[in-house]
C-alpha cells in the first residue's frame, strides 16, 4: 500500500538559541514521503512546519540553531552529510518552491539571471549557453507564462505577483528533482491567482510524477493536493491519515478542533476556534503539548503521548486511544 | 524613454546645480566684510589707488554686473587674478589642481579596493575572528582623523623605519616629465618614464594611506553592515535552497544588492576625501590645492576663494553624477522608475 519511502524523518529534534534562553521548536518529528507521493503538513502559523523544511533542506546552521535526529533521502542521511553534499542535492534532488514571489527573488538580477544559473547546475553537467537558454524559455512556457523571451530580461520589480510565482515553480523543477517541498504556494496572492497557481502545480507534479511535501496552513489546500497528511501541533506530530480518512474521522483533538474551525460555505454560525495559544518553546509543556488547550486533557497528558495505530496508515498521538499500548514508531 | 536621454536630463541637473554653487559663492565672497581692493593693495595705500583697483576689479559697480562679468570669466576659464599671488588664479589652479585629483583617487582607490573586500571578509565569516579583527581596527580607522595617521605614519615610516620618503611629491634629484596633464601618473606613463612613476608612488603611500584609512574602515564597516542585512533576506535562503554555491551567493547574490547602500555613501565619503586633504598636504607638503584653498582663505583672496570653491563644486557634482549612474546601474528597480517618471 504504502510506495517506498523517498524522505524519510526520524525523531527530527530543533531548538535555537535566543537572548531569553533556549527554544525547543521541534519535538521529535516523525514523516515520510513516499516516492511519487503528494503529502501535506499541516499546522497553524508557528508550529515548525516551514522549520522541518528548512531542516530538510539543511538550511539551519550551528550556533544558532540546534538540530538532531535523522533525515532520510534516497539512502543517505541528509543531516550527517557534509555541506558540500548537501550542496548538490539541494535544487537538484529536493527542490523548494517559497511562499512569498514577492522576497525570494533577487531584485537586482533578471529573471533569466538567476534561472540560467539554477539551469547550470543540472545533475547532468552544465548545458551550452544555447542549451541552457532553451530549456529556460521551455520551462517557462510549462508554467504558463507567455511571452518567455520578454520574462527572461525582466526585472523580479516589473513582473506580478502570480507571474513571479509561476517563475519560482519554473526555478524549482527545471532541474527535475525528486521531491519537492512546497512552503504555502500562493498565500501571498489573491484568492484566485492562487487557485490559479494550485492548479498548475497540482497538473506539474502529476504530468512528473514527483514527490511532494506541501506545507500550509489552508485545510482546503491539503484536501484539493494531497494523497496522506500530517498534522502538526507545537512541533511534533499529532496525527497522520490518508487525507480522506482524516478529513472524515480526525482523531486527534487538536485536528478535530482544526477541522470545525473551518468557516463553512453555508455561513451558518461562526466556526469555532481553538481556546489558547501555542505554548511558549522556552518553557514547553512537560507531556502533550497540546495538554493544556485540550477538552479531553486527563493526568496522563503530562507523559508524553503514546504513538497510536487507529487504522490502516491512520496514526495518532493521543492517550484517548490508547486502549492497548502500541510500540512507538522506531 | 531611452537610457541616453536619462543621462542627458542628469547632465542638465548638474548645471543647474553648479550655477546655483555659482551664485552662492559669488554671494558669499561679496557679503563677507573688508575691501578687497583694500586688502590687496595694503595699509599704505592711498584712496585714488584703491577708487582705482575697485573700477578695475568692478567692484564699484551692482552686484548683477559684478556677477555677469564673473560668470562669462568662469565660462572663458578666467577666474580673474590673485591678489596675492598676482598670476592668474588659472594658472594656480592648473599647477596645483592636478596633484589633489590624483591624491584624492589613489585614496579613493585604496578605500574600495581593501575596504569593500574586508567588508565581504567580515560579512562572510560573521562572529569569527576576522569580523572581530575587521570591526575592532575599522572602528580605530574611522575615529582617528587624517592628519593624526599622518603625523604617526610618517614618524614610523618615514623617520623611524626611514623606509618611505618624508614629504615631497618626486625626489629632488628627478626630473619631473613633461606637464601634459599635470598629474605625474598621466604624464609618466605616457612619456614611459617608469622610474619617475615608481619614484612617484613611493612618494604618494604615506600621503594616500592616511587620507583613505578613515575612508577604508568606513568602507569596510558599510559594506559588511549591508551584506549582513542582505544575508537575511528570503532571496538569499532561496538562492541556498536552489543549490547556488557559498561562494557564488556571497559574491554575486549578495554582494550587489549590498553595494547599493554602500556605493551611495561611499561616493560621498569620496568627495569629502578633497576637505580632508587639507591637512594631509600641509603635512607632507604636498603641493595641492587643498592647502592653497585654506591659504588663500585666510587672505581673503577672493577670486582665488571663487575658483577654489567652484572646482571643489565641480568635483561634487562629477561624484555624485557617477554615484547616480553606478546607483542606477547597480538597482534596476531605481533606474526603471526613473525612466518611468521621465517617460
Amino acid at each position: 500500500m504504502t510506495p517506498e519511502p523517498l524522505l524519510q524523518i526520524r525523531d527530527l529534534h530543533a531548538s535555537f538559541v535566543s537572548y531569553r534562553g533556549l527554544a525547543r521548536v521541534l519535538n521529535g518529528v516523525n514523516l515520510t514521503v513516499g516516492r511519487g507521493e503528494k503529502v501535506g503538513l499541516v499546522g497553524e502559523t508557528g508550529c515548525g512546519k516551514s522549520l522541518t523544511m528548512r531542516a530538510v533542506l539543511g538550511l539551519l546552521q550551528p550556533p544558532r540553531a540546534r538540530v538532531r535526529g535523522e533525515i532520510w533521502f534516497a539512502g543517505r542521511n541528509l543531516l550527517a552529510l557534509p555541506s558540500r553534499e548537501l550542496e548538490q542535492i539541494r535544487g537538484r534532488e529536493i527542490a523548494m518552491i517559497f511562499q512569498d514571489p514577492m522576497a525570494a527573488l533577487n531584485p537586482v538580477f533578471t529573471i533569466g539571471d538567476q534561472l540560467l544559473d539554477v539551469i547550470a547546475r543540472h545533475p547532468k553537467g552544465r548545458p551550452s549557453a544555447t542549451e541552457a537558454w532553451e530549456r529556460a524559455l521551455a520551462i517557462l512556457r510549462e508554467v504558463a507564462l507567455s511571452d518567455p523571451e520578454r520574462v527572461m530580461r525582466a526585472y523580479p520589480v516589473q513582473l506580478s505577483g502570480g507571474m513571479r510565482q509561476r517563475v519560482l515553480i519554473a526555478m524549482a523543477l527545471v532541474n527535475e528533482p525528486a521531491l519537492v517541498i512546497a512552503d504555502e504556494p500562493g498565500t501571498a496572492l489573491d484568492v484566485t491567482i492562487q487557485e490559479q497557481i494550485l492548479l498548475l502545480m497540482r497538473s506539474l507534479v502529476d504530468a512528473k510524477g514527483l514527490s511532494v511535501l506541501l506545507i500550509t496552513h489552508n485545510l482546503g489546500v491539503v484536501r484539493a493536493l494531497t494523497d496522506r497528511v500530517y498534522v502538526m501541533y507545537a512541533g511534533s506530530i499529532a496525527e497522520t491519515a490518508p487525507t480522506a480518512d482524516l478529513f472524515r474521522t480526525p482523531k486527534h483533538p487538536y485536528t478535530q478542533g482544526l477541522l470545525a474551525s473551518v468557516p463553512k460555505l453555508s455561513g451558518e454560525g461562526v466556526p469555532r476556534g481553538i481556546e489558547g495559544m501555542i505554548p511558549d518553546y522556552l518553557a514547553p509543556p512537560p507531556g502533550c503539548r497540546f495538554a493544556p488547550r485540550c477538552p479531553f486533557a486527563q493526568p496522563r497528558c503530562q507523559q508524553p503521548p503514546p504513538w497510536v495505530t487507529v487504522d490502516t496508515d491512520h496514526q495518532v498521538a493521543c492517550v484517548l486511544y490508547d486502549a492497548a499500548p502500541a510500540p512507538r514508531l522506531p | 524613454m531611452r537610457y541616453s536621454t536619462f543621462l542627458i536630463q542628469r547632465v542638465l541637473l548638474s548645471v543647474l546645480v553648479l550655477l546655483g554653487l555659482s551664485i552662492l559663492i559669488f554671494m558669499i565672497a561679496r557679503v563677507i566684510p573688508g575691501d578687497p581692493a583694500r586688502i590687496a593693495l595694503g595699509p599704505l595705500a592711498s584712496r585714488s589707488q584703491i577708487e582705482a583697483l575697485r573700477a578695475q576689479m568692478h567692484l564699484d559697480e551692482p552686484l548683477y554686473v559684478q556677477y555677469a562679468y564673473y560668470l562669462a570669466g568662469l565660462l572663458r576659464g578666467d577666474f580673474g587674478e590673485s591678489l596675492y599671488t598676482h598670476r592668474a588664479v588659472a594658472i594656480d589652479l592648473r599647477d596645483l589642481f592636478p596633484a589633489t585629483l590624483e591624491l584624492v583617487f589613489y585614496s579613493g582607490l585604496l578605500m574600495v579596493v581593501i575596504g569593500v573586500p574586508l567588508g565581504i571578509v567580515a560579512a562572510v565569516w560573521r562572529d569569527r575572528w576576522v569580523d572581530h579583527t575587521v570591526r575592532l581596527v575599522s572602528l580605530a580607522g574611522v575615529v582617528t582623523p587624517a592628519f593624526v595617521w599622518a603625523i604617526v605614519l610618517m614618524l614610523v615610516f618615514a623617520y623611524a623605519l626611514g623606509v618611505l620618503p618624508v614629504a615631497g611629491r618626486l625626489s629632488p634629484g628627478l626630473v619631473p616629465p613633461s606637464a601634459a596633464t599635470g598629474t605625474v601618473t598621466l604624464d609618466a606613463l605616457l612619456a614611459g618614464n617608469l622610474r619617475a612613476y615608481l619614484d612617484f608612488l613611493r612618494h604618494l603611500i604615506l600621503p594616500s594611506v592616511s587620507l583613505s584609512l578613515a575612508g577604508v574602515a568606513q568602507a569596510a564597516r558599510l559594506t559588511r553592515a549591508s551584506m549582513v542585512d542582505v544575508a537575511g533576506r528570503p532571496y538569499i535562503e532561496a538562492a541556498r535552497a536552489f543549490g547556488i554555491s557559498e561562494s557564488r551567493i556571497a559574491l554575486k547574490y549578495m554582494l550587489k544588492p549590498s553595494m547599493i547602500p554602500t556605493v551611495t555613501i561611499l561616493g560621498l565619503d569620496f568627495a569629502a576625501l578633497l576637505g580632508n586633504a587639507f591637512l594631509v598636504e600641509s603635512v607632507f607638503a604636498w603641493p595641492g590645492i587643498a592647502r592653497y584653498g585654506v591659504e588663500v582663505i585666510l587672505r581673503k583672496d577672493l577670486n582665488a576663494i571663487v575658483a577654489v570653491v567652484m572646482i571643489m563644486g565641480l568635483f561634487f557634482v562629477v561624484i555624485n553624477f557617477c554615484i547616480d549612474m553606478l546607483v542606477g546601474y547597480l538597482d534596476p528597480r531605481i533606474r526603471l522608475r526613473q525612466m518611468e517618471d521621465a517617460a
